[in-house]
């Protein structure tokens, strides 16, 4: 066959097929959102509940907007001085076609966009479980909006966005080891250093209230997890992606191993809440990794995420601070840890031919790795608190003592999350809309003069 | 008539109920209630913070007796309950003087 005009030959097509997988992939990643608001809402107390669930739930409305508005053009537009992106074309989205393809690949710039809106959205909804049950709704959604302006959408540009500073120095992130939970975990300490601990931490029981809601939040989480993984090469041309979601498996069901060793051993039980905090430090230590390694390396990994993440949520008891669901020891500790070993286990023939320490790569990678952990961590931590700081002087982060005590759920939602019984539910009453008569004669069967 | 009131552990509640029906008890009352006597309570660890918790879950089982029955009913239920090992509960009973079926208006014995 005659070749293809030169134009034709360098212009990527959009492919269907990686289109479709991306698309798939995106709504995977949408899934985790609701998927960690219950893995951390059954963590809590009952009357803590639905702030819970509603601190992660409410990310899906107000970073959705914000990256529409402005958020896709700090975070992925033109660099400047490898800190922040801008497009004003982007702005509101209304620059872009139909077909328009991202750079470099064969999606269309929509379905990039909207595939790194949901990464957006997750992000400030993994920094609510340090925060459980005291700070005001109002607050926290202020918060969402500022964290992702100032924190979230300057570092995913560093990290993933072309001309960003860590992407340009070779920091190897492959789906947000630094950019989502090394982020998260240092916003989450910066934020509960400010705020202090609940009422009656450490004194008080504070189980659970309900595990099976937990287990099926990580179940949730590893499997979105799938698309937040190997949908970040956008694309199934190399296999690249196919060796991201085998190591995502493999990493997270050695975690699940590691955490349950670990607390048999030192605790003598293996507990639900230990298997699914295992697959979720290991699906957090894989991210970063996943494309680098082999899977014997992924397994290596997550043993690795498995107990130190388990011995490292202990820490809050014996350094004071109340990390609420353990954001700092599963996410900063799991993030941190598969970033760095990066360094230590990259092959060369995954993502990259950048090797390893251990596979004669020298130590040049690893610090890399560190120096790209180590600024994420140190802004984030610093700008967190000072936005927790901000607010907390301005407008009040807590909810007043007394709606700690007797529950958050009622004083910032009016609602309860469970009725199993029915009793005590008051006297009803329906809304006072021009049709209340009627809706009135409806519910007592009275006509009324 | 006499109140007995019975706070059991929860999983011999059948063997007990079994034992009420077979002396011919025709209506008795279950709630779901926590407690403690002298048993210590247990220990459960969540990511490695260990909760006492002492306040363990039981059923208090009601029922509504005639005087000359109470003793017997009584003994059927500590036998029942009985394990033999710390937190099997406790069974008392206390005198009533007004019992009231609300179908008929029935009162006192005639009324259980």
């Amino acid at each position: 066959m005659a070749p293809a005009t030169p134009l034709a030959a360098d212009t990527p097509a959009l492919s269907p097929a990686n289109t479709g997988f991306m698309l798939v992939c995106t709504a995977l990643v949408m899934l985790m959102t609701p998927g960690l608001a219950f893995f951390y809402g059954g963590m809590v107390r009952v009357k803590s509940t639905l702030n819970m669930l509603m601190m992660s739930f409410v990310s899906l409305g107000i970073v959705t907007v914000l990256w529409v508005l402005y958020g896709f053009s700090l975070a992925f537009g033109t660099d400047t001085a490898g800190l922040i992106g801008w497009n004003p074309h982007w702005l509101g989205l209304s620059g872009i076609g139909r077909t328009d393809l991202w750079d470099g690949t064969t999606i269309p710039v929509l379905v990039f966009l909207v595939f790194q809106m949901m990464f957006a959205v997750l992000t400030p909804a993994l920094i609510s479980g340090a925060l459980a049950d005291r700070v005001r709704f109002g607050a926290w959604a202020l918060f969402v909006a500022l964290w992702a302006t100032v924190v979230y959408f300057p570092v995913a540009h560093w990290v993933w966005g072309a001309g960003g500073w860590a992407y340009r120095l070779g920091v190897i992130d492959f789906a947000g080891g630094t950019a989502v939970h090394v982020n998260a975990g240092a916003a989450a300490l910066g934020v509960i250093l400010v705020i202090g601990k609940r009422a009656g931490f450490g004194t008080d029981p504070m189980r659970p209230h309900n595990l099976p809601l937990v287990m099926l939040g990580a179940g949730l989480l590893w499997f979105g997890w799938f698309g937040f993984n190997a949908g970040s090469w956008l694309g199934n041309d190399d296999g690249v992606g196919a060796l991201m979601f085998v190591n995502t498996q493999v990493a997270t069901g050695a975690a699940v191993l590691g955490w349950l060793a670990y607390e048999k051993l030192r605790h003598g039980a293996c507990t639900t809440l230990g298997a699914a905090s295992g697959a979720v430090a290991g699906l957090v230590a894989i991210t970063p990794s996943g494309g680098a390694v082999s899977p014997l390396g992924a397994l290596a990994i997550g043993v690795c995420a498995g107990v130190l993440c388990a011995l490292a949520v202990g820490l809050k008891y014996r350094l004071g601070y109340d990390d609420s669901l353990d954001v700092v020891g599963v996410h900063l500790v799991g993030g941190v840890l598969g970033s760095l070993l990066v360094g230590l286990l990259a092959t060369g023939t995954g993502q990259s031919d950048v090797a390893g320490l251990f596979y004669g790569g020298g130590l040049g990678q690893f610090w890399k790795q560190c120096a790209g952990v180590l600024a994420v961590l140190a802004y984030s931590l610093v700008a967190s608190a000072l936005l927790a700081l901000l607010l907390d002087r301005t407008i009040g982060m807590r909810v007043a003592r007394e709606a700690e005590e007797s529950g958050i759920d009622g004083t910032e939602h009016a609602e309860t999350a469970y009725d199993f019984s029915g009793a005590g539910g008051g006297a009803g009453r329906t809304p006072s809309a021009p049709d209340a008569p009627a809706a009135e004669r409806a519910r007592t069967g009275k006509v009324t003069a | 008539m006499k109140l007995i009131t019975a706070v059991v552990r929860p999983h011999r509640l059948d063997e007990v109920k079994n034992a009420l029906q077979a002396l011919g008890v025709h209506g008795l009352t279950v709630t779901e209630a926590r407690g403690h006597g002298r048993r210590p309570g247990h220990t459960e660890v969540y990511r490695g913070a260990e909760y006492t918790v002492d306040l363990t879950p039981k059923v208090r089982i009601e029922v509504l007796a005639a005087d000359e029955d109470a003793g017997r009913l009584i003994d059927a239920v500590v036998t029942a309950a009985r394990t033999g090992t710390l937190g099997d509960g406790k069974v008392w009973s206390v005198p009533v003087d007004t019992a009231v079926r609300v179908r008929t208006g029935e009162r006192g014995v005639e009324a259980l």
